[in-house]
């Protein structure tokens, strides 16, 4: 039973002009194709890993052979990754609303504004490629940075203090942003504030904390 | 955008590269520079459109008059921070400031090594090295062809960002192909002999994410009359 490339919720030109099309395409297209084709050639004979979705395979990391962890490492977690994010952006974005995912976050940063600088240092300041998010442990929100295609899902043996429930990602990967920012990453995190799906972020939060 | 545009005077630049010996610029990094020494931008040895078609114009000059800058820019600002909090006995800011150094330090080492290992063919890049090194890269891999096989698995391997390096032990002089993560330098028993940024800034605008062509490509411009003289 293989990975697939999941279909995006919507089209390659629908988040412009803050995500441009042909990031979108080439990311989609070649990027996360090339980790599922890479990860299904890895777990080709083990049907046990491989018939499990994709982010329950990243809880089970630690289940995987040895001779195996660090493909699954990369591109397990690149699928993982990959097919989170789609899901985390859209092109009917709005703000945050009031609710428990707001509150949660006014507990932990004192305010709003407050996590947006955290998430914007921490994406701004991930050395080479990897990931900025917002993720749950232990009852708690906090920003977190993982290097290459690491997963918080992955758990404290692999990710240290960035283990926990991603609610919101971003990809910093210059691949991500290279087309149409060039070195200028601050701007790319600027925009995905105009792309991030709070409404997934919320269910995220619920399923997280239940 | 014209690759013309792109391009300093050369008259320019070859001004500048005569008034300013390598050895200053080596002497940067030296142990035996003083502490205060800033770091700037070395000059590209050519124009940024001389490594066409392998690398583009539009590549050479975001890498070097962005990036590079960047690493050049922020390695000064580490390193002031550094020097004022060893000066003033704050060793836990000292620690802390450790990865910047790391990071734009490296970053500043590796890049100014990559422009004097690369060169446009009419100043002999991709001809194959002679003397030393020929005889040492056929003794250790058989020949060049199979070490450009090693050196471009190893690239293709190089999960995230990275760079590898041709490298020779200090000890035994023995030549070894090595990757190093994300800026980290060739420090300690190995020096640089020649190397490759693996970063997809140094190829994504011309390549997308076919970095295996880059990798076949870029040995069209490498200058190996640099890695010669980096062999000890």
């Amino acid at each position: 039973m293989a990975y697939t490339l999941p279909a995006l919720p919507y089209g390659y030109d629908a988040l412009e002009p803050h995500f441009d099309e042909e990031t979108m395409r080439i990311h989609h297209t070649k990027h996360h194709q090339t980790y599922i084709t890479n990860l299904n050639n890895a777990l080709k004979d083990n049907n046990e890993l491989s018939t499990l979705d994709v982010q329950d395979l990243m809880t089970r990391f630690n289940d995987v052979p040895a001779d195996k962890k660090p493909v699954v490492r990369n591109h397990g977690g690149g699928h993982a990754n990959h097919s989170f994010f789609w899901k985390n952006l859209t092109p009917n974005n709005t703000a945050l609303a009031d609710g428990p995912l707001k509150s949660a976050i006014e507990k932990a940063f004192g305010s709003y504004e407050a996590f947006q600088q955290a998430f914007e240092k921490a994406a701004t300041t991930v050395f080479g490629s990897g990931w900025a998010w917002l993720i749950l442990k232990d009852g708690a929100l906090k920003v977190v940075t993982t290097a290459n295609q690491d997963s918080p899902l992955m758990g404290e043996s692999v990710v240290g203090a960035s283990a926990g429930y991603p609610i919101i990602g971003l990809d910093v990967w210059e691949h991500a942003y290279y087309l149409k920012y060039r070195n200028l990453r601050p701007d790319y995190i600027k925009a995905y504030w105009k792309v991030v799906n709070w409404e997934y972020a919320t269910k995220r939060y619920k399923e997280g904390s239940s | 955008m014209s690759t013309t545009m792109l391009r300093n005077s050369t008259l320019l630049r070859s001004a500048l590269r005569s008034a300013v010996p390598t050895t200053t610029r080596v002497a940067a990094f030296s142990s035996s520079a003083p502490i205060k020494a800033q770091a700037t931008l070395p000059d590209l040895p050519y124009d940024y459109g001389a490594l066409e078609p392998a690398i583009s114009g539009q590549i050479m000059e975001l890498h070097h008059s962005k990036h590079h800058q960047t690493y050049v820019t922020n390695y000064n600002a580490a390193r002031t921070k550094m020097a004022d909090a060893l000066q003033s006995g704050d060793i836990a800011t000292a620690i802390a400031t450790q990865p910047a150094i790391n990071f734009n330090g490296g970053g500043n080492i590796n890049h100014t090594l990559f422009w004097e290992n690369l060169a446009p063919k009419s100043q002999g890049g991709g001809e194959p090295p002679s003397g030393p090194l020929a005889k040492s890269i056929d003794d250790h891999y058989g020949s060049l062809e199979k070490l450009k096989e090693v050196f471009n698995t190893q690239l293709a391997g190089i999960q995230g960002s990275g760079w590898c390096w041709l490298v020779q032990d200090n000890e035994t002089g023995a030549l070894q192909v090595k990757t190093y993560a994300n800026q980290d330098p060739v420090v300690g028993r190995w020096h640089p002999l020649l190397g490759v940024d693996a970063w997809e800034h140094a190829y994504y605008l011309q390549y997308e994410n076919k970095k295996v062509e880059y990798f076949k490509n870029i040995w069209s411009v490498i200058n190996w009359k640099t890695a010669e003289k980096r062999m000890k």
